[in-house]
């Protein structure tokens, strides 16, 4: 028991370094696939090609100056970037890094808890996300802040559902909630993107958009909202709700792997795993889910620095009037197909 | 009349399928920004890397001295009449008796100030002067705190003995092909001059 207790707080604090240092190396990143996109180079003063540079960041954030406007609702003030902080590192939880580990007679499966419902949970709590912006939006007293605010919940709010929508269709192919078995069967297997490529598609820009990232960056548009929904913060709270995309941006790129690329499978497992030792096999694993993810970062920048922002009518009738049918209609589709071919 | 032949004509007809998809669109833009992930960059490291600057640069300005080490300006006011930007100020004073090694000529500069706040660095200065006494160099003015060191005297103008400041890119062929005929006074060194200095001054007395 005592084992078993141990090492789950080690998997745990594992889990948020990794979290976290992914994070702050995604800021890193950003700059840099930006800086090349732009054919520029990117931070390069801080230590060797700047790799020092989100630490030197994060000092700058904990050195400013903290400000909290006079006539803000202190509480919730300081309640919305630790609920948005919070609700982003939450979602790791549930998410298989990895194979099982055996040392000698102990099975460590490389995933904090494998919970029958998993992609409910993370539904969940990244819906729980949209509390922090709003919170934070509302409490800084800032006409600015409450319109971006509002944007960020009704634009989650629309998007949540195309996204509750696509993993229907993928829940009804799977027949389960658990992530951790949704991989299993996708190992030796087609991925479940050649099954769901629709479902695929519009949970990636659902992603997209529950992590307001760009083309659907509007609750923090600068150039109509000032900073949105942040525009009042200052110091570390600022560097909270930062920090917070770019984890959510990590989750979610891990969401899609798991759901849609196969997970931490590797590509002809079972021709390997004959040749390897299991634990071996399960670091392998590791790494590969850990390409894959850093993949799907790549991904969410290569996309901000290529498509401009929407307008928001575009985005609430690509939300409402296309996503959802099309979504709807995907899970028809699957449902008669499933039919079809006697799967049900 | 045609300007240009990059006029577009604008048409509002509905989009195609395929513009309404919007995919081709954002398949294309990903595809030219991977390109461009690959391009070599455009930017130079400043500090390290310095560009290099055009032969007719005009930077910060120099008072030249000739060959004997003398200083070439007269104070004659010519420059700070043809300065557009007013930057340039000076005060004349007589050479004195054992002075000749330090001015060529019997006036020269007390103070000679250019406000590096006020130029333009137009090079006017330097076409007006009739002595070859200022030029523009290829240095840059560095940045100061205060408006008053940005007003440069004599002591920040006038080159170094030892550290003469090469001008020769500023002469174009015809004015160095100029400076060897020697029956111009202008061109002559102070030795040469010597002679016909003393001649005057007896012919004066």
């Amino acid at each position: 028991m005592e084992v078993f207790i141990i090492y789950k707080i080690i998997l745990v604090i594992v889990v948020f370094a990794i979290s976290l240092g992914v994070a702050a190396y995604s800021t890193y990143g950003e700059r840099k696939v930006a800086a090349f996109m732009q054919d520029r180079i990117g931070p390069d003063r801080a230590g060797p090609f700047g790799l020092l540079q989100p630490l030197a960041d994060g000092l700058k954030m904990f050195m400013k100056e903290e400000i909290i406007p006079s006539v803000s609702n202190k509480f919730l003030f300081i309640l919305g970037p630790s609920l948005a902080m919070l609700t982003a590192l939450m979602a790791g939880v549930v998410i298989p890094w990895g194979g099982d580990i055996k040392i000698g007679e102990m099975v460590f499966p490389l995933q904090i808890t494998d919970i029958n419902i998993g992609i409910l949970y993370i539904f969940g709590v990244v819906s729980f996300g949209v509390y922090g912006i709003m919170i934070g939006g509302w409490a800084s007293n800032n006409k600015y802040s409450l319109l971006g605010a509002l944007r960020a919940s009704s634009q989650m709010i629309s998007y949540e559902i195309a996204m509750g929508l696509a993993i229907v269709a993928l829940v009804m192919t799977t027949g389960t909630l658990s992530l951790r078995e949704i991989v299993t069967q996708q190992s030796g297997n087609w991925v479940n993107f050649i099954y769901q490529p629709l479902g695929c598609l519009i949970f990636i820009i659902c992603a997209f958009a529950e992590t307001n990232r760009a083309p659907f960056d509007l609750p923090e548009c600068e150039t109509e909202l000032v900073g949105g929904y942040h525009t009042e913060y200052s110091s570390m709270k600022l560097g909270f709700y930062l920090f917070a995309e770019y984890i959510n941006m990590f989750i979610s790129s891990a969401v899609i792997m798991t759901l849609y690329f196969g997970g931490y499978n590797l590509p002809f497992q079972n021709y390997i795993a004959q040749y390897i030792d299991g634990n071996l096999l399960a670091i392998l694993q590791f790494l590969c889910f850990f390409t894959k993810v850093l993949f799907g970062i790549f991904f969410f920048m290569w996309i901000r620095w290529t498509i401009p922002r929407f307008r928001y009518d575009q985005l609430m009738n690509l939300g409402w009037k296309i996503l959802i049918p099309l979504a709807i209609f995907n899970i028809l589709f699957t449902g008669v197909l499933m039919y079809a071919l006697g799967k049900v | 009349m045609q300007l240009t032949n990059r006029k577009k004509v604008v048409s509002k007809k509905e989009m195609s399928l395929s513009e309404k998809l919007y995919f081709p669109a954002i398949t294309d833009g990903m595809v030219i920004t991977l390109k461009h992930l690959f391009k070599k960059s455009a930017t130079v490291k400043y500090p390290e890397i310095k560009r290099e600057l055009s032969v007719t640069f005009r930077g910060q300005h120099v008072l030249k001295r000739d060959d004997e080490g003398a200083e070439r300006c007269t104070a004659c006011g010519l420059c700070a009449v043809a300065c557009p930007a007013e930057a340039i100020t000076m005060e004349a004073g007589e050479r004195k008796k054992g002075e000749e090694h330090l001015y060529r000529e019997e006036k020269y500069a007390t103070i000679y100030e250019i406000n590096m706040l006020r130029c333009i660095f137009c090079g006017l200065c330097e076409e007006a002067c009739p002595k070859e006494a200022i030029f523009l160099t290829d240095r840059i003015v560095p940045v100061d705190v205060n408006r008053e060191d940005m007003v440069y005297g004599k002591d920040k103008l006038v080159e170094k003995i030892d550290q003469r400041v090469d001008v020769s890119k500023r002469q174009t062929n015809e004015v160095l092909e100029f400076k060897k005929d020697k029956k111009h006074l202008h061109n002559q060194t102070y030795q040469e001059r010597k002679k016909f200095i003393e001649a005057s001054r007896f012919h004066d007395h």
